[in-house]
């Protein structure tokens, strides 16, 4: 996803002479070309997050789109008064991106393990949140961001994951990627799509449930929300504890919360070190979507 | 009428103004809103490259304030040059108001709301880097307390100025001695602080933050050196001004009374 992140922000700074992009000291056979072809639009903040944000905010105050790149919890809440006051008090354009979502960085232990991201960005006034399943989303998501100016957190992977399906350009929050029961549906954001995807594939095409990624986890607008009040079940599936991510959006703004389960990361997990899919193990969430599935039958 | 004479006039005007606000509204932080106000003078008066009339005129010299909570003299300055009616500096701190008790941004003339410390330095640096990159010559100076020089951000903006060469960018420290619960050498001593800026590659100097002179000339000599950003050490007292409120804690947090109004107005006001 970094990659595309990378190839789809060159193709938008190429066209978009505002976009500006600092990196915390981090980015290695990532972030070269954009440096190489925008000098005067790239700066290596160092390993200092909250200049790095602080910064970001004074250039996006002079007329810059900056995107502040980094890893994990490094971007978001080793700066949260930034990204607060700075940012998002003064409704500045600039775009916190953190790689690394989720359990991705699962062997880097729990330092690296970003769960709590978006329960802290989410009460920020002005932000919109973003959080794409692919590497296709992830393009689509730059693309929308370079017309839509404001405070943004965008919540990406980090290399090498598959493309999940055909990507469009985002019209709402949600995107229905396989249609399956009008009953039932499993609702992911980010890369934990491919769970989702790998459980619907294993039972017969009667018994899938619809599955929908996401990638705009805040706000989530009105026809998302009429879109999955249609169902008499929803499982949320997201990496992040179970308090303040895209489960607890939901349930704030659905009409009816009966409807909604959760399939989260328990914070204990921080003690356990793996593979993302080894942590995903851990967290059942492969399991839970296969339980849900069959509920359904 | 000298430029000298008027910007002490115009200091005695802001200390008024800014008693009258904290006294009014039962607020604190008169304390180091005095300690600033003679750098404010001159910045006002004399140096800031600014028109009252066009707020957000493109190239403008940008003036920061960090020490949000000393936001009084800042209001009075602004309208006094102009840039809002005087009258409304009544309504400061009172419900409704857009003076709000720490520096707010939606006042016409203030870039940059603070109230948290250790912010308008790294946002200082995005702007001078703003400008370089741009091809404007404006410069963007930064009004820290010696206090909010505990805090990390500002030691992150301190070692990436001079990095990039920022030389449009001017840090000034009123340095009170005094911070929130002590004296600033009993509860985290910044003494050798001209080296220490030294020493991050600044161009430093130090002043007499009360001698209008001394200040007009040193921010006439901006920047200290080419390349590299500036920063003065401007020794204050807090208070300054009123003989009951220099040098004491007790005037970070109290407000007047009127018969301390009455009297700290008549030590000001000009004869």
């Amino acid at each position: 996803m970094r990659t595309a992140f990378i190839k789809e922000l060159i193709d938008q700074a190429r066209i978009n002479p505002c976009i500006f992009l600092i990196v915390g000291d981090l980015g290695y056979s990532v972030v070269e070309p954009f440096a190489a072809e925008f000098p005067d639009r790239f700066i290596n903040a160092g390993v200092a997050e909250q200049n790095m944000t602080g910064m970001a905010a004074g250039l996006a105050s002079e007329g810059y789109h900056v995107f502040t790149y980094s890893i994990g919890n490094f971007p978001t809440l080793r700066c949260l008064e930034q990204i607060r006051n700075d940012i998002c008090y003064h409704n500045l354009p600039v775009t916190i991106v953190s790689v690394g979502a989720g359990l991705a960085y699962g062997n880097l232990g729990y330092s690296h393990h970003a769960i709590q991201d978006f329960a802290a960005m989410r009460g920020m006034p002005n932000i919109t949140i973003l959080s794409p399943a692919d590497p296709g989303e992830t393009r689509e998501c730059v693309k929308w961001l370079s017309t839509h100016a404001g405070p943004s957190y965008l919540r990406i992977g980090k290399a090498g994951e598959p493309e999940l399906f055909q990507s469009s350009s985002l019209r709402d929050s949600h995107v229905l990627v396989a249609k399956g029961s009008e009953h039932k549906a499993i609702v992911c954001t980010g890369s934990i799509l491919r769970i989702a995807l790998e459980a619907v594939s294993e039972v017969l095409l009667e018994q899938r449930p619809s599955v929908y990624s996401l990638p705009i986890v805040q706000p989530i607008s009105e026809s998302t929300i009429n879109e999955f009040a249609k169902y008499q079940g929803l499982l949320v599936m997201e990496e992040h504890v179970r308090q303040g991510g895209l489960f607890a959006a939901l349930c704030e703004v659905m009409p009816t919360q009966s409807a909604l389960s959760h399939c989260f990361v328990n914070p204990q997990l921080v003690t356990k070190v793996g593979s993302q899919s080894y942590l995903w193990e851990q967290a059942k969430f492969k399991a839970a979507a296969s339980d849900f599935i069959r509920e359904s039958l | 009428m000298t430029a000298m004479t008027n910007s002490l006039q115009f200091a005695a005007q802001i200390r008024m103004e800014a008693l009258k606000m904290v006294t009014q509204a039962k607020a604190s932080h008169i304390g180091g809103a005095l300690s600033m106000t003679d750098l404010l003078a001159v910045l006002y008066s004399d140096t800031l490259n600014i028109r009252p009339e066009a707020p957000d005129w493109a190239d403008r010299d940008r003036f920061l304030l960090s020490k949000g909570h000393s936001c009084t003299s800042l209001y009075a300055a602004l309208a006094l040059r102009g840039f809002f009616p005087i009258s409304e500096l009544s309504t400061y701190g009172s419900d409704g108001t857009r003076l709000m008790a720490h520096i707010s941004h939606k006042v016409p003339g203030v870039e940059f709301s603070t109230g948290s410390l250790g912010h308008a330095l790294p946002f200082g640096c995005g702007k001078a880097l703003a400008a370089k990159r741009q091809g404007r010559s404006c410069r963007v100076f930064v009004l820290l307390s010696d206090g909010e020089l505990d805090e990390g951000s500002n030691w992150e903006a301190i070692l990436f100025a001079p990095q990039h060469n920022l030389d449009n960018l001017v840090a000034i420290v009123d340095y009170n001695k005094i911070q929130s619960l002590g004296s600033v050498s009993e509860v985290i001593d910044l003494h050798p602080l001209l080296e220490k800026f030294r020493a991050f590659r600044w161009a430093a100097k130090e002043i007499d933050g009360h001698d209008h002179a001394a200040i007009k000339s040193a921010l006439s000599e901006i920047p200290i050196e080419r390349n590299r950003p500036s920063c003065l050490i401007a020794h204050t007292t807090k208070g300054c001004g009123v003989d009951f409120m220099e040098g004491t804690l007790k005037w970070h947090y109290s407000s007047p009374t009127d018969h301390e109004l009455k009297s700290a107005l008549r030590q000001i006001e000009p004869a």
